[in-house]
């Protein structure tokens, strides 16, 4: 018996091997440029400035969000919204060593910024009005929309959300779509998790009957499970996706604009998604015009 | 503070689901932990060994963990109920894990001399049980009691992240919607989950005086 098993060890050893490393491949980003000269473009006193004199900025994200901020075996965040981050930072002179990622759970964006414990916070941030109250976001850098996920085959024959009656309807917690289920589709019956694996989890094995949130997150679980899942593919609200900084710093908040305006430009923007997100959303998006402007 | 007095009918109603968790849960595992207890003394080795494999196992692992088993594992055998009856299930569960050990160690106080004497007169195991030990037991197994039950009124906070909407979830819930109110939001669930554990305190500390030995 000892041969096989020295085998399976080996083999498992050696998928191991080849998951890690295709994970890893992955951390390095390509695409931010660090901009060498940038302390000497800041007016002094200004906090673009400030931060590219320190050489150092904290940045709030997702852990636990695939495609846009999911910490994974390489202990680094990655995503869109972290790549979006770098391409930031680069702006400022900061290379990857000098980003601190700091996890932002939807309930600690505003206290993080309104505390300073985060230079900003890039995390599937949907900008809106009570939010803006307290903070003040750049951007939007992209636009999900909220969608529903069912088994595959569709049995309750759902195409919106007005289908959704009765039907136990999974999201997360604390979060916009859910709050949207709630106002708007109160017919459903909300089922809340504290993450969309559970809910995938639960339409898996027929708890739920439908899991709504943004669709860029849906695809992901449709591209892991085509034979499991489909799509609606009829989103219904718009979800603006910011970057939330402290308020009062509208000058920063045009040089968040400006950078992405030319990541967008020059390819940067899509390189971003593309390397990340674009795994599974295969249309590149555009950065949403125009931006918000930054004296609201 | 406003977000929170303008929806006091959210945290009213995540508050009851917490509280009939509590009760539920309580209920549960003070029958199952107090027949574990009678297992882990019980004069049949089989009983003995079930019981204390029970305790050691369930005790010894993450409530999280329990509750994954018990949402996700039991409809893998087909048994789908309401995610409301899953969380009852998975905090009894875990729970009267610690029932029995305070149970267990209010039997042992009791000098063996009593269980000796009457089973010498002709009880069985139970009437000993019944009659005789559990009896002089109880006011030695109320203060474990207490913390176990405040614990457990905490620990129906993870039955947020099973699909249940309890304090916890009516909490996130109004974050998220008043994101210019976090802190007051917090605070007063902070607040409510507070005078609840001191609600059960007094509770559990008139018990205490009433089973007090004279």
């Amino acid at each position: 018996m000892r041969t096989p098993r020295l085998a399976s060890v080996a083999a498992a050893a050696a998928v191991l091997s080849l998951l890690l490393s295709a994970c890893g491949g992955d951390s390095g980003s390509d695409v931010a440029k660090v901009d060498e000269n940038a302390k000497e473009q800041f007016a002094p006193g200004s906090r673009m400035k400030e931060l590219a004199d320190a050489g150092k900025i904290t940045v709030g994200t997702k852990f636990d969000q695939p495609l846009f901020g999911l910490k994974g075996l390489s202990g680094q965040p990655e995503g869109f919204d972290v790549e979006i981050a770098k391409l930031i930072a680069a702006k400022l002179g900061i290379d990857e060593k000098g980003i601190t990622f700091v996890e932002t759970v939807s309930a600690n964006r505003e206290p993080f910024l309104e505390q300073k414990k985060v230079d900003m916070v890039v995390a599937t941030y949907t900008i809106n009005d009570k939010r803006d109250m307290v903070v003040d976001f750049a951007g939007p850098y992209f636009s999900a929309g909220q969608d529903i996920l069912v088994a595959k085959g569709n049995p309750k024959g759902v195409k919106g959300p007005e289908d959704l009656t009765g039907l136990k309807t999974c999201s997360v917690s604390g979060s916009t779509p859910a709050s949207t289920i709630q106002t708007k589709y109160p017919q459903a019956e909300l089922v809340l998790f504290d993450n969309y694996t559970k809910c995938r989890d639960a339409l898996g094995n027929g708890q739920v009957d439908a899991v709504t949130t943004d669709n860029v997150i849906l695809s992901g679980y449709v591209d892991q499970a085509p034979d499991k899942f489909e799509l609606v593919g009829k989103p219904f609200t718009e979800e603006p996706y910011g970057i939330g900084i402290p308020e009062g710093q509208e000058a920063f908040c045009d040089f968040i604009n400006k950078t992405l305006a030319e990541a967008q430009e020059n390819g940067d923007y899509a390189k971003a998604f593309e390397s990340t997100a674009g795994k599974v959303i295969k249309n590149t998006p555009k950065l949403p015009t125009p931006p918000r402007g930054c004296d609201k | 503070m406003d977000a929170v007095l303008d929806n006091l009918d959210v945290f009213v109603e995540g508050f009851t689901t917490t509280l009939s968790l509590t009760l539920l849960a309580a209920a549960g595992a003070l029958i199952l932990g107090t027949l574990l207890a009678a297992m882990r003394v019980s004069p049949v080795p089989p009983l003995r060994w079930f019981a204390t494999l029970y305790v050691q196992a369930v005790r010894n692992t993450p409530l999280t963990v329990v509750f994954f088993l018990v949402v996700f594992g039991l409809p893998e055998v087909g048994v789908i109920v309401s995610f409301y009856r899953f969380a009852v299930v998975a905090l009894t569960i875990y729970t009267a894990a610690f029932v029995a050990e305070a149970v267990r160690s209010g039997i042992n106080s009791v000098a063996s001399g009593q269980a000796e004497a009457s089973r010498s007169i002709g009880m069985t195991f139970s009437q000993t049980l019944r009659l005789v030990v559990l009896p002089q037991a109880f006011a030695n197994i109320v203060p474990p009691l207490a913390s176990i039950f405040i614990a457990l009124l905490k620990n129906t906070s993870i039955a947020y992240a099973f699909g249940v909407f309890e304090a916890t979830q009516a909490m996130n819930r109004l974050i998220n919607d008043n994101g210019s109110d976090v802190i007051a939001i917090i605070a007063a669930a902070a607040l409510a989950y507070l005078l609840l554990a001191l609600l059960a305190a007094a509770l559990f500390s008139r018990l205490e005086r009433a089973v007090r030995p004279a």
